[in-house]
């Protein structure tokens, strides 16, 4: 167990290398932010001279290496956009993404598995297939579209709900939290919804396989032979033993719900750090570029490492086989 | 903090007092100010912003004339035509309660002038500003400059006692990673106080109860709450819904939309914007020379250009109608421009085709089309446009477009030879435009000249234009030096941009040709 982790916790510190080496690489094909910086009136001598100041002439290799030995420290650098340092600005817009990646993470897990389960112990029934027939709209529908349909109906025609923004926000402990007034629950709702669906469709339609293929097994014909409750038949038996591929996939789902944030994050004007990356994107912010790149692969390499943890509880067979060996 | 708090409470006092009519304005656009220290960033959205908080000497009104703010008149000194005397406004407070005089002038100019602002360039000609008393400065220039109050309308006056006692003297510089305390808080004389910030998400100011200004404008809101909205469908469905009162990028396909929609208005009116395309004059082609020549160095294949462009087709399919067609890359509205020269050539193709021919490229030749896309209005489908109309006199265009964090690198370094470009006139006068477009390119002129055309004796009269004070005298050289520039061609124009601002239909608001919205101006009918 603790070789395992070890041998895991060194392959990630690779993976992140790897990840900001490929970043620095890329930055230089995304432009220069000389010119976003500096007004219309600026001349050859002031680009030169903040091209220097800000070390865009030296090697790639080099300007990663800095940005390494800085981040090290706890240092991400200021960022050219706005100035302030980009370690403060990403806390400040974690929690945003945080919440709403909370939400619609819950909200997939919890509608994903219970349609699941439902879909497939009712297979035949009508609503079964019309589940099954919406879900093909969440799997295939581009999450830009769906966030602009449902501000349409939602915001423009019914003007129920709000097409942009948080709402208001509470402070607790320098973590501005949405959750506490109603504004904020109501804002939660959209971008909830059009971030978690193509989640909550796989999901559903994975457990709805996993539970199709498991109730064919023996144990359940048996233990329906025993005469125990189909509930109990259904959840404690037949669900749990679907469990190990929906938690490959809903942990890995988590990650891209945060770092794929980013377009729900635009749609809804949703303060958060993807919409924080498609700005600095725009304007060659690097030193926001790259903080960002680096925690997302921080927490896919993190949601990996948990992932694999749960295997061992879930699954006993992955004990044995570990403690033989 | 006692003050502050003090401050707090009687604001909160004061706004329980106006709750009773409070109009608030919930305003959107797709970006959002960059800092609030006014010297950081020459940025329209930020000065923008920034304005509703603070406030220049001289500021120019909606309708395009200067108007006095904290200077209340100007002139050149009798005796010394480097001298610009302004009168300051008496009985101006800051937001603090500090009073503005004159040594906050002085104060202001020299931070804008400092080597970390980005103000500098637009007031260069400043030699040096001082106090002849306390409602009164001089500023001196380096040669006479007779337009030097339009250079002033963006550098706005900070407390000199509130700056230094929160350690703000140096502007905020962004390449040294510095964070001043003037980047995230106000204290100008301006209508609007603020009361919250968060970057990128919302601004909130409040109306400042001792404004100097408050019998002088319609002031209707109390309240205004600033949100960039990034996405332009989100940002017209806020609009539809409700949630806004005004938003300042319509994109061209919901104008419709909004006008039909009870309760809405769109208001329209030409931007300081040029959009035109900039050609490689000189005998080399960055993509290498055809038969030994550059196509583009031969006048006749830029007036073959220039006739095969079809102005109107791009305003009527391209811009759906929000664009007006231009023969020379001036804005309407600025000092130099007459309907004569903004005529433009009715397309011919064959005429063009004839030049050509004429110029020895009967068969055309190939150009790529540098373009940007994220940039100006519909740039990428323009420059579309553009190279089908080539296409039919027979130059094989390439289209190139980029986002704009590639391409102004490219154009800056003169990487390519056909590009699209679009240039606001901040000073509402031609020389900006002939410093920055038209002269050689050198340390401190034509910096955005990537046509590589050079013209001595334009160069000569631009240097002219700059320190000639008989403005009679000046405006004859312009008309001159215009006719000039639109024969040589270098430049081939297409039109000039519409800005469209779409509000509820209480409000009355006056579209600012620089895009500069001032909630001070708007009022409710």
């Amino acid at each position: 167990m603790l070789a395992f982790l070890i041998r895991r916790l060194v392959q990630s510190v690779v993976v992140l290398l790897v990840v900001g080496a490929v970043s620095f690489g890329m930055f230089r094909f995304i432009g220069d932010p000389v010119n976003n910086m500096l007004g219309q009136e600026r001349t050859q001598a002031d680009i030169e001279q903040l091209r220097d100041r800000l070390g865009l002439d030296r090697p790639v290799f080099v300007q990663y290496a800095l940005f390494l030995r800085n981040a090290v420290q706890g240092d991400f650098g200021v960022s050219y956009r706005q100035g302030r340092p980009v370690a403060d600005i990403i806390a400040e817009r974690a929690p945003a993404t945080l919440e709403l990646a909370a939400v619609s993470g819950v909200m997939a897990l919890v509608f994903g598995i219970g349609l699941g389960v439902l879909t497939a112990i009712n297979r035949n029934s009508w609503a079964s297939s019309a589940i099954m027939t919406l879900s093909l709209v969440g799997v295939s529908l581009p999450t830009f579209l769906i966030g602009i349909l449902l501000i349409y109906v939602f915001s423009v025609q019914l003007e129920w709900l709000p097409s942009f923004g948080r709402g208001e926000t509470v402070d607790v402990g320098g973590w501005s939290t949405g959750f506490l007034t109603q504004s904020g629950l109501i804002a939660l709702i959209l971008p909830a919804i059009t971030l978690g669906l193509y989640q909550m469709t796989l999901i559903m339609r994975i457990v709805r396989s996993e539970m199709l293929e498991v109730l064919r097994q023996d144990y359940i014909r048996f233990a329906r032979a025993r005469g125990l409750r189909e509930r109990s038949i259904n959840f404690r038996h037949a669900l749990k033993n679907t469990l190990v591929p929906v938690i490959t996939v809903t942990g890995l789902q988590m990650g891209s719900i945060i770092a794929f944030s980013i377009i729900t994050e635009t749609v809804f004007q949703w303060p958060g750090m993807g919409l924080l990356f498609i700005n600095a994107v725009q304007f060659v912010d690097i030193p926001v570029m790259a903080a960002y790149l680096m925690l997302i692969s921080v927490l896919f390499v993190s949601i990996n490492l948990v992932v694999d943890l749960l295997y061992f509880a879930i699954d006993p067979r992955l004990r044995i086989e570990r403690a033989k060996a | 903090m006692k003050r502050s708090l003090f401050l707090s409470t009687a604001l909160a006092v004061l706004s329980i007092g106006a709750a009773a009519e409070a109009e608030t304005l919930r305003w959107a656009l797709a970006g959002d100010a960059l800092t609030l220290d006014p010297h950081a960033q020459n940025e329209g959205v930020t000065i923008m912003l920034q304005s509703q908080m603070m406030e220049p000497l001289v500021s120019r009104a909606p309708t395009g004339e200067l108007e006095p703010t904290l200077a209340t008149e100007w002139a050149v000194k009798a005796d010394d035509p480097t001298v610009w005397v302004f009168k300051l406004r008496e009985g101006v407070t800051f937001h603090d309660g500090a009073t503005f005089d004159s040594e906050d002038v002085v104060f202001s100019m020299n931070r804008a002038r400092s080597e970390e602002s980005q103000m500098k360039g637009i007031i260069a000609s400043v030699a040096e500003v001082r106090a002849t008393g306390p409602y009164e400065v001089e500023i001196v220039t380096n040669g006479p400059n007779p337009i030097l109050p339009a250079a002033l309308t963006s550098i706005m006056m900070l407390d000199k006692g509130w700056t230094e006692a929160n350690n703000a003297v140096t502007v905020q510089n962004v390449a040294a990673g510095e964070v001043t305390f003037s980047s995230t808080n106000v204290n100008g004389t301006g209508p609007y106080t603020l009361v919250s910030r968060e970057a990128d998400a919302r601004t909130v100011m409040r109306a400042y109860d001792g404004y100097w200004g408050k019998d002088s404008f319609p002031l209707a809101f109390d309240e205004v709450i600033f949100t960039p909205i990034q996405n332009a469908s989100t940002r017209v469905a806020a609009l539809l819904s409700g949630e806004l009162d005004f938003i300042q990028d319509v994109p061209v396909q919901d104008i419709e939309r909004v006008k039909a929609t009870a309760g809405l208005k769109v208001e329209s009116s030409p931007e300081n914007r040029s959009v035109f395309f900039g050609l490689n004059v000189s005998d080399t082609l960055v993509a290498g020379n055809i038969d030994g020549k550059n196509p583009l160095a031969d006048l006749k294949v830029r007036q073959a250009i220039n006739m095969t462009i079809n102005r109107d087709a791009i305003r009527d399919v391209v811009m759906r109608g929000q664009s007006v067609p231009a023969g020379i890359i001036m804005p309407p509205f600025v000092n130099g421009w007459t309907e004569e020269l903004n005529a433009y050539p009715a397309p011919d193709t064959e005429a063009a085709k004839a030049l050509l021919a004429e110029a020895g490229y009967p068969n055309g030749f190939p150009i790529t089309v540098d373009c940007p896309n994220d940039r100006y209005i519909n740039d990428e489908a323009i420059c579309q446009a553009a190279v089908g109309m080539l296409g039919q006199i027979g130059i094989q265009a390439r289209l190139n477009a980029t986002s704009k964090a590639l391409f102004f690198p490219q154009v800056n370094a003169m990487e390519t030879d056909f590009y699209m470009l679009g240039w606001g006139v901040p000073s509402y006068d031609s020389e900006y435009i002939f410093n920055f477009l038209y002269h050689t390119r050198d340390e401190s002129y034509g910096s955005w000249n990537s046509t590589r055309y050079s013209n001595a004796d334009l160069d000569a009269k631009i240097k002219a234009i700059a320190a000639e004070i008989d403005l009679t005298k000046r405006d004859a050289m312009i008309a001159e030096m215009w006719q000039a520039a639109k024969n040589d061609l270098a430049y081939i124009p297409v039109h000039h941009q519409m800005l469209n601002w779409a509000m509820k239909d209480t409000l009355t608001v006056t579209v600012d040709p620089d895009n500069q919205a001032r909630v001070k101006y708007f009022a409710l009918n």
